[in-house]
């Protein structure tokens, strides 16, 4: 059983800043394909400006929930664009989900994640199936879900949300977007991966090594 | 290969461009205390109007701040480059231009743009400002014309904020303002093409990949790909060609009145863009169709992209009168 606290989550959030810096360029070169190649900018400056204020958070006087509410109001206001309101309501909603906890056990985590999940969906009003994002979200969510229910630890969990988000980013090169710019592009938008799913595959795994290694 | 910009740091490029903006525009904006992304008219904002606000992402300079001033819009919100403001910044656009009337957020249909400017919207229903929204979709190679409300808004926003501008500033209701400013949105028709692409500050790479021979008709102003690639034609086949598609929705009848403008993407000089009116002014000729008033230049930009874009907007008394209303903007005089 995993006990995660605040200073958890603040190393969680360095090092989904670091997976993004690190992806910026791949991130806006598939945005420049369908979209306005700007995506993999956003990321890393909403994932910066998360990392850097929940870093300057007392984590003693912190508690997960007030966490992640400061690292969502940190990163729309750094970015504003798609992805700002879309990652603060997942933080925002993930937040409510584990209110008043001091450290969160296994469920507890699942269930923030799945928090994450549905408030991007509730946002972007998008469903499955439209080339967007929430491709690599909803199924994370529903992975991590089925795993911990038979019985799977956090890590077993988290890696069967990784797994399920990667082969729904994969999925939506098969996709034509209908939800967000690239819905302009209609059938152009075939063979390409969604850049919101992509980098959906990059939080998730940079959140599930910082929080199961 | 980097592309070439006169910038100190791609991260401060927006921040050091309003900087500049504010130190020569001192007589017509000012930023809010403690929100420099939100940009004032200094002349504008008063008691018992309808407040304006525009904005969207930066790069399309002088949108949208530009269009600030007397007449026009009251206050601009601006984002990162091609990104869509946070809520916080478009709300103090509100609270500083609400004169108790109500305040009309005009912007560009775009997903991000509209979930910014949607939560900022139920921030200042919290404060008691009521707020509604007029997007615009004139972008007409961006959805069918049966989806006119899935398009994008691109240039034709200058027409759409004028008559809205127009309609606030001589103190019409809300209703009445919200209503003119929709009834302008359907009445613009714009199609833009592309010849190169542009270079956001903070990667400069070029966006997209054409070829030194293609254009792109119906490219959007951010990059987004467009309905055809094609081999570059004369400037009067791409008038054409972009006419056509425009005057296939618009179906003005002899003695239509039409405003026009021509607008550069970025680094397409007004050499090209006059020689693209030239044959605009002809093809509404032999339609019949008189033009009130023609704007060739940047209005509506996409960073360094070459091209260029079209815009008609097909006048009534009412729109004419928000037209002809004058104004007095940073970037924009009329009147």
């Amino acid at each position: 059983m995993t006990a995660i606290d605040t200073a958890h989550l603040v190393a969680m959030f360095a090092a989904i800043a670091t997976a993004m810096s690190a992806d910026r360029d791949r991130l806006c070169a598939l945005d420049g394909v369908i979209g306005d190649a700007d995506h993999g900018i956003a990321m890393e400056l909403g994932f910066s400006a998360a990392r850097d204020a929940v870093a300057a958070l007392d984590t003693g006087a912190t508690d997960p929930a007030s966490l992640l509410n400061t690292a969502a109001k940190s990163f729309l206001n750094a970015v504003g664009a798609s992805s700002g309101p879309l990652y603060a309501t997942a933080f925002m909603r993930g937040a409510a989900a584990i209110k008043g906890k001091t450290t969160l056990d296994d469920s507890d985590v699942v269930a923030l994640f799945q928090a994450m999940a549905k408030g991007i969906q509730d946002r972007g009003k998008a469903e499955p199936g439209e080339k967007t994002m929430i491709d690599a979200w909803a199924p994370a969510a529903q992975a991590a879900g089925e795993a911990l229910t038979s019985g799977k630890d956090l890590a077993g969990s988290l890696e069967a949300a990784a797994q399920a988000a990667n082969a729904g980013a994969e999925a939506t090169k098969s996709m034509v977007a209908t939800k967000g710019r690239a819905s302009r592009l209609g059938e152009r938008s075939l063979g390409h991966m969604d850049p919101g799913a992509a980098s959906a595959v990059t939080v998730i795994e940079a959140m599930r090594v910082a929080l199961t290694s | 290969m980097q592309t070439k910009k006169i910038i100190n740091d791609g991260n401060r490029a927006v921040d050091e461009m309003l900087e500049g903006i504010l130190a020569a525009h001192p007589r017509h904006l000012k930023s809010v205390e403690g929100s420099p992304r939100s940009i004032i008219a200094r002349d504008g904002p008063r008691q018992g109007k309808v407040g304006l606000v525009i904005g969207g992402g930066s790069g399309h300079e002088p949108s949208f701040l530009g269009f600030v001033g007397k007449g026009l819009a009251d206050a601009a919100a601006i984002g990162n480059v091609f990104a869509s403001p946070p809520p916080d910044p478009i709300l103090e656009c509100a609270k500083a231009v609400s004169g108790g009337a109500g305040v009309l957020f005009m912007y560009g249909n775009y997903a991000g743009d509209v979930m910014n400017f949607d939560m900022a919207a139920e921030m200042a229903a919290m404060d008691d400002i009521e707020v509604r929204t007029v997007l615009s979709t004139d972008d007409v190679a961006s959805a069918p014309r049966d989806q006119r409300h899935k398009r994008r808004g691109v240039a034709g926003n200058f027409f759409i904020f004028k008559a809205a501008g127009a309609a606030c500033d001589r103190m019409l209701s809300f209703d009445e303002c919200e209503r003119i400013a929709g009834k302008a949105n359907d009445h613009t028709f714009t199609m833009g093409v592309a010849l190169s692409p542009c270079s956001l500050p903070q990667t400069r790479r070029p966006n997209f990949e054409i070829g030194p021979d293609e254009m792109e008709i119906g490219m959007g102003i951010h990059g987004e790909p467009g309905i055809a690639r094609e081999k570059l034609k004369t400037a009067d086949e791409i008038t054409d060609e972009m006419l056509d598609r425009i005057l296939s929705e618009m179906t003005p009848t002899r003695g239509d009145k039409i405003a026009v403008l021509v607008n550069s993407l970025g680094s397409t000089p007004l050499m090209e863009l006059y020689i693209m009116n030239r044959r605009v002014k002809q093809r509404l000729d032999d339609i019949g169709v008189s033009i009130h008033a023609t704007w060739v230049g940047n209005y509506c930009t996409s960073l360094e992209m070459a091209g260029a874009s079209i815009t008609l907007h097909q006048l009534d008394g009412e729109l004419q009168t928000m037209l002809d209303h004058p104004c007095d903007c940073a970037m924009f005089r009329a009147g």
